[in-house]
């Protein structure tokens, strides 16, 4: 089971003071899969997320990445087992340049980040493979362009080029198409697709027409708890997911 | 993260060619100063007071953390260096050495106290931190109280050099801050600094990443500490004194003034700041009390009309990263 699964919860709960933003939530990640998690604003969907990376601590809960239990351990020791997450609000490096962004993910694994005695000159034998992996998004004429005079939709992409390098088993994209225009959504959904047949993801995403296009399965949250689960097909006929999100169950 | 630096321009080859030929054009005019008749024991405090500041802002200008304590390394290396010179009698470049390593020990500790800690919460407890020290070093018998360690022998660096010239005194605290300068900016520019530098961009990033953040931030603090009791000690010789003024939260004002009016996040800006507030401090001693106020105006004209300071305004107007 654990091979067919590469992500775990098992009563996954977050309590903020007596408010439950996450409850009881079972999610099982297939490997190899694109897996959307969906749901209303305040259904905890990013709450879910930090929890998954260790951003934020479980009040209880598992977590199981790979069969390992991963609940108590610190957000970078989890990014170096190859779970590596993206944010809701564009995350680069923004006086960097796109190269220096996607070199800052390379140069971690190569053990000389420490040294402050040698010039950064040392750090050009990664511009190769930094060149491929912007080249891989469509960056490639903005290899020296600061990331903070990019336009948001290369923005998005350059993270996912930084988070690329990383090689992750498994991506984590909190709203990838958020404050995006139509053209940078195609881009974007055509470049995770193509990144999905090596890597798993699990997105969140409010764009209903990505999610039915992209994801394999979807995990639908409503109140911190699953409400549904299966393919999008099954979850439009589903009267509670409409309900939940035409706000039926207020009326 | 940080308002004050978001104006950093990336580092390219040209940016780091204009450094360079502004680094030796600042080298040349400093060497020259002795045939100027300008008064040299001046130039050598303020030339503490610069190397001071680049190791501060070596912690705030490249990784985003406000030391509100860094008097602390200033006057803990001066105090170790008096105190190894004058009672065990050492030679200069022994004496030097105990105080970096006293600095460089006191900033592990500090450091791992205080870098688990972000922003306003970091400042306070390296306030409090060197508050504790300031006190201890009030009562402790070494440091002679208030009336400090006085009258300390300059001797002969390495043998051959005699500190007591005031020339050769010069060239050689010339050298230790030409020295501690290309450190800093060497480290800057080095894969270390490139991860401090995404830190101080995006923490959350670098986590996210697989950095752990804490490790990079204690390394720059330890650093910053231990440079900037490296101009502790080099201050020692040159003042032949070590006085409770060194520890005092005052001087941890003073130093981030410096940094800020010459240009917080630049390479040369805290050296230009260092030399203003130095010059005005000797210039305008004949105001007495006064000069307390016009730093205060000057700091606050300073945040309000030229955020990025001298050289940050300068560097800002050309494009060019100073």
């Amino acid at each position: 089971m654990a091979d067919e699964f590469i992500l775990e919860t098992h009563g996954l709960t977050k309590e903020f003071a007596g408010f439950f933003a996450v409850r009881d939530v079972a999610l099982k990640v297939r490997r190899g899969s694109i897996h959307a998690l969906i749901g209303p604003n305040g259904a905890g969907k990013t709450t879910c997320f930090n929890l998954l990376t260790k951003f934020l601590r479980p009040s209880a809960g598992q977590i199981l990445y790979k069969g390992q239990d991963i609940t108590a351990m610190a957000p970078a020791d989890v990014a170096r087992l190859g779970l590596v997450r993206s944010f809701q609000i564009s995350a680069v490096f923004p006086h960097l340049t796109a190269l220096e962004n996607v070199r800052v993910a390379l140069q971690r694994q190569h053990g000389s980040s420490f040294d402050f005695w040698r010039s950064k000159s040392v750090l050009d034998r990664f511009n190769g493979r930094a060149i491929e992996l912007l080249n891989d998004v469509g960056l490639s004429e903005f290899a020296n362009t600061p990331a903070v005079e990019m336009p948001y939709g290369r923005k998005r992409a350059l993270e996912i080029a930084t988070t690329l390098a990383l090689d992750p088993e498994m991506m984590l994209l909190d709203e990838p198409m958020a404050g995006m225009g139509h053209e940078d959504i195609d881009k974007i959904a055509a470049l995770i697709k193509r990144i999905s047949a090596k890597h798993t993801i699990l997105m969140v995403e409010h764009n209903l027409s990505v999610v039915a296009n992209l994801s394999d399965i979807i995990t639908v949250l409503t109140r911190g708890q699953v409400l549904a689960q299966g393919n999008y097909a099954e979850l439009s006929k589903d009267e509670r997911v409409k309900e939940a999100y035409l706000g039926a169950g207020h009326a | 993260m940080s308002a004050l630096t978001d104006d950093t321009l990336p580092v390219t080859p040209r940016a780091m060619r204009d450094e360079m030929i502004v680094f030796a054009a600042m080298a040349v005019l400093l060497g020259l100063v002795p045939l100027t008749g300008i008064y040299p024991f001046f130039v050598m405090q303020a030339l503490c007071f610069a190397l001071l500041a680049c190791a501060f802002n070596l912690l705030i200008g490249y990784g985003g953390l406000l030391s509100f304590g860094h008097a602390m390394f200033l006057g803990t290396a001066g105090y170790c260096s008096a105190h190894a010179l004058k009672v065990w009698g050492v030679t200069p470049e022994v004496g030097i050495l105990v105080g970096v390593a006293g600095a460089a020990a006191l900033s592990v500790v500090t450091g791992f106290i205080s870098i688990r800690r972000q922003g306003i919460y970091f400042s306070m407890i390296t306030l409090a931190l060197s508050q504790l020290l300031f006190f201890i070093y009030l009562q402790a018998p070494f440091t002679h109280g208030e009336d400090g360690i006085q009258g300390i022998p300059q001797g002969h660096l390495f043998g051959i050099f005699n500190l007591a010239k005031p020339t050769v005194l010069y060239y050689v605290v010339l050298a230790g801050f030409l020295g501690g300068f290309l450190l800093i900016y060497r480290t800057i520019n080095s894969p270390f600094g490139e991860v401090l530098k995404s830190i101080r961009e995006n923490e959350q990033r670098a986590i996210s990443l697989g950095y752990k953040t804490d490790q990079y931030k204690l390394l720059a603090f330890i650093l910053s500490g231990t440079l900037a009791g490296f101009a502790g000690s080099l201050k020692v010789f040159v003042a032949q004194n070590a006085s409770l003024t060194d520890v005092h939260w005052t001087m941890s004002g003073e130093i981030v003034l410096m940094t800020l009016v010459g240009g917080l996040g630049t390479i040369f800006g805290p050296v230009v700041g260092a030399f203003v507030i130095i010059a005005m401090q000797q210039y305008l001693a004949g105001f007495g009390q006064w000069v307390t106020v016009i730093q205060g105006v000057i700091f606050v004209a300073c945040v309000l009309t030229f955020r990025r300071g001298i050289i940050g305004e300068i560097a800002h107007f050309f494009r060019r990263s100073l």
